[in-house]
């Protein structure tokens, strides 16, 4: 009997759930269940990023996507319920449409993949745990060195590669803005007595 | 073949260790919760078949052979799916959580086993973003609170899973705010990267960052839904919250699974804050060769904190009242998340500044041996700034007399 080639195995496992699931987000019309077959797609995503040995991505995968947003997603489903247990309806047209616009971004993945030309089997003695370590090089790049780019040596290529502090301070700043505004939105007001002028 | 079977025997050992003591945890919660109370506790069952009581410790095995034996009722109205998901859901991410908390330092090597290194007490020592993996399962193990309250198809289900969800969606932020202060001071997210800082500086965190360890603990309170924040389930005014269509082993993995957040807060409230194993003058620091008598005490002192603490726990449950639900997400919200900012800046601030090429270099030279009293003393000011600034801005109204403040005509209430 041949050993297992448990990476593959994995590979699979993740990938199939991820498909299944993700086919089965399209087909049920119940929203509560539709969001928990989301979850179980994105968390395989996650497997498959941590198979990879990108441990930040799939620990960000899930806890972004899987903890934040779908638990707001079905935050308001529940919030804005009707009835015991709510489901959709999808018209033709509606089919149709996601048809389209489903089946030309998969045409342009399946392109995107087929047409690398790098297809061989991975040399796992290259990826051992040790050497997979990526957080580190992922966090000095959000610092602005880009440690894996080093060895550059045109001056004004290695200008472009300086890491990606600046988009990162513009996102974090933004959504601190973003958190201050809505805690300002909802702040008390003031009883407003008669004759008083209004006030922003 | 080790490298398969090490993890594996360590994967037995952790969920063996925090079933049993989720189960004894239950029995100190009552007998500390009967002493509080001035009554005696359970107290009687000890050996079967004989006279002999040994102060209750066979009540854990007699309450779980109850409740096997329960009927396992499932009503009729429930979304059967996802009714049965949901507890399993909520163990599996919170006994998952252990993978990366350390519970203790290292062991030395085994030579007779063929383990010619010494052997991590962690089962996943090579994960570099070990905090990241905690807030992301926490994150997870909402799921099976709100799965669980929807699925019921009951109104105080539902509103039990509602509250929890707005609940731990608020206080993860402080959370993550409380710990980011220790991240910046030792430039790691793994726990055992923390308690090795720790253990090499001689000074824990809950004395540089005083204001950090604040946020972090009451925010663990309340994504652990302990009693101050015990909303989702407050058995006064919602039966038993999201669980309350829950019977049999459904009920019993959602309380165990309960338990073990508090569990997991502890360990991460002594590793984080606390110094993890170490101690001074008794375990030495993390550059120490390890022997078996070392390593022994290191798990004897990490365990110790960890007990202290959930003792504490089970104090502040029996000594504070209840929180009102808008005086909760007022607490995250308008208290905790501003606080949790100002000591994100100011400690950012003072980890540069007492960089060596900054001012450090001069501190060592002025005050030499009282360089970590210097170093501590900001973030004990910090602290008695954010009591003053709470105390003065006072956001939370802790009367209930009708608020003047506001406008109470404009609220759906009053239609």
């Amino acid at each position: 009997m041949a050993p297992i080639n448990w990476h593959t195995f994995y590979f699979l496992l993740f990938a199939l759930t991820a498909g299944v699931f993700a086919v089965a987000v399209a087909v049920t019309s119940n929203v509560v269940r539709m969001a928990f077959y989301l979850v179980l797609c994105l968390s395989a995503t996650a497997g498959l990023f941590f198979l990879a040995g990108a441990d930040f991505v799939g620990a960000m995968q899930i806890m972004i996507y899987v903890g934040g947003t779908l638990v707001l997603l079905i935050f308001g489903v529940m919030l804005t319920a009707q009835g015991p247990f709510i489901s959709m309806k999808t018209r033709s047209g509606e089919w149709v449409l996601g048809l389209l616009a489903g089946g030309s971004l998969l045409a342009i993945l399946i392109s995107a993949a087929v047409g690398v030309r790098a297809w061989r089997p991975v040399e796992l003695e290259e990826h051992s745990p040790q050497a997979r370590v990526t957080a580190s090089r992922l966090g000095m790049g959000l610092l602005g060195a880009r440690v894996d780019q080093l060895d550059q040596s045109d001056k004004t290529l290695r200008a472009g590669m300086s890491g990606y502090l600046f988009p990162f301070e513009i996102i974090s700043v933004h959504l601190l803005v973003v958190l201050i505004g809505a805690a300002y939105l909802a702040r008390p007001k003031k009883r407003m007595r008669p004759g008083e002028e209004t006030q922003a | 073949m080790s490298l398969l079977l090490v993890p594996l025997v360590k994967i037995a050992i952790i969920l063996f260790g925090v079933m049993t003591a989720a189960a004894y945890f239950v029995l100190l919660e009552r007998r500390v919760a009967a002493w509080v109370q001035d009554r005696r506790g359970p107290n009687r069952v000890g050996i079967p078949g004989t006279n002999i009581r040994l102060f209750g410790l066979g009540q854990p095995l007699a309450d779980g052979l109850k409740m096997i034996l329960k009927e396992e009722y499932t009503p009729a109205h429930v979304d059967r799916g996802l009714y049965l998901l949901a507890p399993l859901v909520m163990m599996s991410a919170a006994l998952a959580v252990f993978a990366v908390i350390p519970c203790g330092s290292t062991l030395p090597p085994i030579p007779a086993l063929g383990l010619q290194e010494p052997i991590a007490m962690l089962v996943a020592p090579s994960f570099d973003v070990g905090m990241i993996y905690v807030f992301a399962l926490s994150s997870i193990a909402v799921y099976g609170v709100i799965l669980g309250g929807w699925a019921s198809n009951s109104k105080y289900s539902f509103l039990g899973g509602l509250r929890s969800s707005a609940q731990l969606i608020a206080y993860e932020l402080p959370l993550g705010l409380g710990l980011l202060g220790v991240v910046l001071a030792t430039g790691s997210l793994r726990l055992d990267a923390i308690v090795a800082e720790q253990a090499n500086t001689g000074v824990w965190f809950a004395l540089s960052q005083p204001l950090g360890m604040l946020i972090f603990m009451i925010s663990a309170f309340a994504e652990a839904a302990r009693l101050p924040f015990d909303l989702p389930e407050c058995e006064q005014e919602l039966v038993g919250g999201y669980h309350t269509e829950y019977a049999g082993m459904k009920l019993v993995v959602f309380l165990t699974a309960e338990f073990i957040h508090m569990i997991t807060a502890s360990f991460l409230i002594s590793i984080l804050f606390l110094g993890g194993w170490h101690f001074w003058g008794l375990t030495g620091n993390a550059e120490t060769p390890i022997t078996w008598t070392l390593a022994a005490i290191r798990v004897g002192v990490l365990f110790a904190k960890v007990f202290a603490v959930i003792f504490f726990f089970m104090m502040v449950r029996w000594s504070w009242p209840r929180f009102r639900y808008d005086q909760l997400l007022a607490l995250a919200w308008k208290v905790l998340l501003p606080l949790g900012l100002l000591n994100l800046v100011v400690l950012a601030i003072l980890i540069e500044v007492q960089h060596p090429q900054v001012a450090g270099g001069w501190l060592d030279e002025r005050f030499g041996a009282g360089r970590a009293v210097v170093s501590w003393l900001p973030g004990w000011l910090l602290l008695v700034l954010a009591f003053m600034l709470v105390a003065w801005l006072r956001p939370i109204m802790t009367d209930n007399r009708p608020r003047t403040d506001v406008d109470l005509l404009d609220s759906p209430l009053q239609e």
